[in-house]
């Protein structure tokens, strides 16, 4: 479902990611472990379309469509998310606002008919309870004073109204507390746990691998994938480290 | 702010960012024109003002003179997306426990060049003023504020606040600010601040990860940022009134 090819691509003239392979399936769900600085956000800010990160080589395509043709809203509306390691605060925009020119966007873009006021609640309302965040939250500006935990259970309410095709979640988990990650855990599972959608978990830790059971398990270091393997992988990681474990 | 009738030019301190070709034009008698306002002890007025005007006119210059009487409370919130140039000047003379309430929007495209510029006098103890200025301009356009605070020595207890930020959407756009202050007495708050930068590329990023067009997205950080001129506006349908009509104004940035 997303075929990523060869990919090469540069920050401020500086080359980050160097050759990049990967494929997920349609159903699946691979998780990106790498150390610090490996390029784990850049590229789910290439494959969103990011300015300033530049494509100089290789092809991405999600559902058999050249995604870096697009521009970064065209992608989501083909049914891409990204999951911020960072998510953005916006003063003066309510969630509601975001939430609702977000959807209504998407909806356009594909053909469909656009949310009225009281669908659009609705589905916030659903989203919200099944990630535990309180509906008030969502009626102040876009992530102001929300703390570490609570913008990323808003990453993933907007996700689930979103309702995206292909999700790259980067560190999704960190600074959740122990509850939290369970919440966010089965929200990704209910979200995106479907035949047609797929989902690509970037994490330094295994343990929301326990709750989001991963198909596949890479190892992103320089710039590239250079290790595979099954779920079984992070646990190594885990207990012995990157450098043993590419070496 | 002489009343002399010479015509004023760039090299005056208070028409340094003015447009010296309008200001030729106009002439001295019609530059030296001020309209007043006199706000009756303990009461309040308000004006609201969007001021447009189609891309051949060539401006105005509103000059407006206000005395408020004590405990008394003077509002002025205006949008300037007009003509070639200009400019809205308010003075303001506060008598004691008054207040000046000031939100301005400058906006706009082209060779625009759109400016506040505020005088307030802070005439006796306990009066107080808040001006909230922001600037949106493309093109190769410029917005200006010119904001001078006068506390006097016996005016004690005055507390004065005065903010500008401007956006700029293109490289040829430019802003100024220049906050005056002179302060003369000691127990008393005066704030000003000044920002001028671009649309914040990461929130646009952030909006367009979610599907939301570039035109959208930038209509719905200018909104939120135009608001804040109008955030002190009272009554809610005429502050989204004012925010509406000014961001129209928007539109027609082929940016
Ligand atoms: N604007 C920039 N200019 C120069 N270098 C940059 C820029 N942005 C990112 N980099 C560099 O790119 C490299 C990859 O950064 P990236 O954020 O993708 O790492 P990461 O794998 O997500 O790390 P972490 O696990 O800490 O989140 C880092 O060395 C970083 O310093
Ligand atoms: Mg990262």
């Amino acid at each position: 479902m997303l075929k990523i090819d060869n990919l090469t691509a540069e920050v401020d003239g500086k080359p980050i990611l160097k050759g990049l392979a990967l494929e997920v399936g349609a159903g699946e769900v691979h998780a990106i472990m790498g150390p610090n600085g490996a390029g784990k956000s850049t590229l789910s800010y290439v494959l969103g379309g990011r300015p300033g990160y530049e494509v100089t080589g290789g092809s991405v395509k999600l559902a058999g469509v050249d995604l870096l043709e697009l521009e970064p809203h065209e992608r989501a509306s083909l049914g891409l998310f990204l999951g911020f390691q960072y998510p953005v605060e916006i003063p003066g925009v309510s969630f509601v606002q975001f939430l609702r020119e977000a959807v209504n966007a998407q909806r356009k873009a594909r053909g469909e008919e656009a949310y009225s006021g009281g669908e659009f609640l609705k589905v916030a309302k659903e989203k919200a309870g099944l990630l535990r965040l309180d509906m008030d939250m969502l009626k102040r500006p876009v992530n102001v004073g929300f703390s570490g935990g609570e913008k990323k259970r808003a990453e993933m309410v907007q996700m689930g109204i979103l309702d995206p095709k292909f999700a790259v979640l980067d560190e999704t988990d960190s600074g959740l507390d122990i509850d939290a990650l369970r919440v966010v855990g089965q929200g990704i599972n209910e979200i995106m746990r479907e035949p047609g959608k797929g989902v690509l978990l970037i994490t330094h830790y295994q343990r929301l691998l326990e709750y989001v059971q991963p198909d596949k398990v890479h190892v992103l270091a320089d710039g590239r994938i250079v290790k595979s393997g099954g779920p079984e992988l992070a646990q190594r990681l885990e207990d012995e480290g990157y450098e043993a474990v590419t070496a | 702010m002489s009343e002399v009738a010479t015509v004023p030019t760039t090299r005056d301190e208070d028409w340094r960012y003015a447009d010296g070709d309008y200001l030729a034009a106009a002439g001295a008698e019609a530059l030296a024109r001020w309209r007043t306002i006199e706000v009756a002890p303990g009461e309040t007025e308000r004006n609201c003002e969007v001021r447009l005007s189609g891309p051949e006119a060539s401006g105005f210059v509103d000059r407006l003179r206000v005395h408020v009487g004590k405990g008394g409370r003077y509002e002025h919130f205006a949008t300037i997306a007009a003509g070639r140039y200009a400019r809205i000047e308010i003075e303001v003379t506060l008598d004691e426990g008054a207040h000046f309430e000031f939100g301005g929007v400058t906006l706009g495209g082209g060779d625009k060049r759109q400016e506040f510029v505020t005088r307030t006098i802070h005439a006796a103890p306990n009066c107080t003023s808040n001006q909230v200025v922001r600037a949106v301009h493309w093109g190769r356009s410029v917005g200006n504020f010119l904001g001078r605070i006068e506390i006097p020595q016996h005016s004690q207890k005055v507390d004065a606040a005065q903010n500008f930020r401007a956006i700029l959407l293109e490289k040829g756009a430019s802003a100024n600010a220049k906050p005056e202050l002179e302060i003369f007495a000691d127990d008393v708050k005066a704030a000003h601040g000044a920002a001028i930068g671009a649309l914040d590329d990461r929130a646009a990023f952030y909006m367009a990860s979610r599907g939301i067009p570039p035109e959208v997205a930038r209509k719905l950080l200018v909104r939120a940022f135009v608001a804040d001129a109008f955030d002190s506006v009272e009554d809610d349908a005429t502050r989204d009134d004012l925010v509406e009509r000014t961001l129209a104004q928007l539109d027609e940035a082929a940016v």
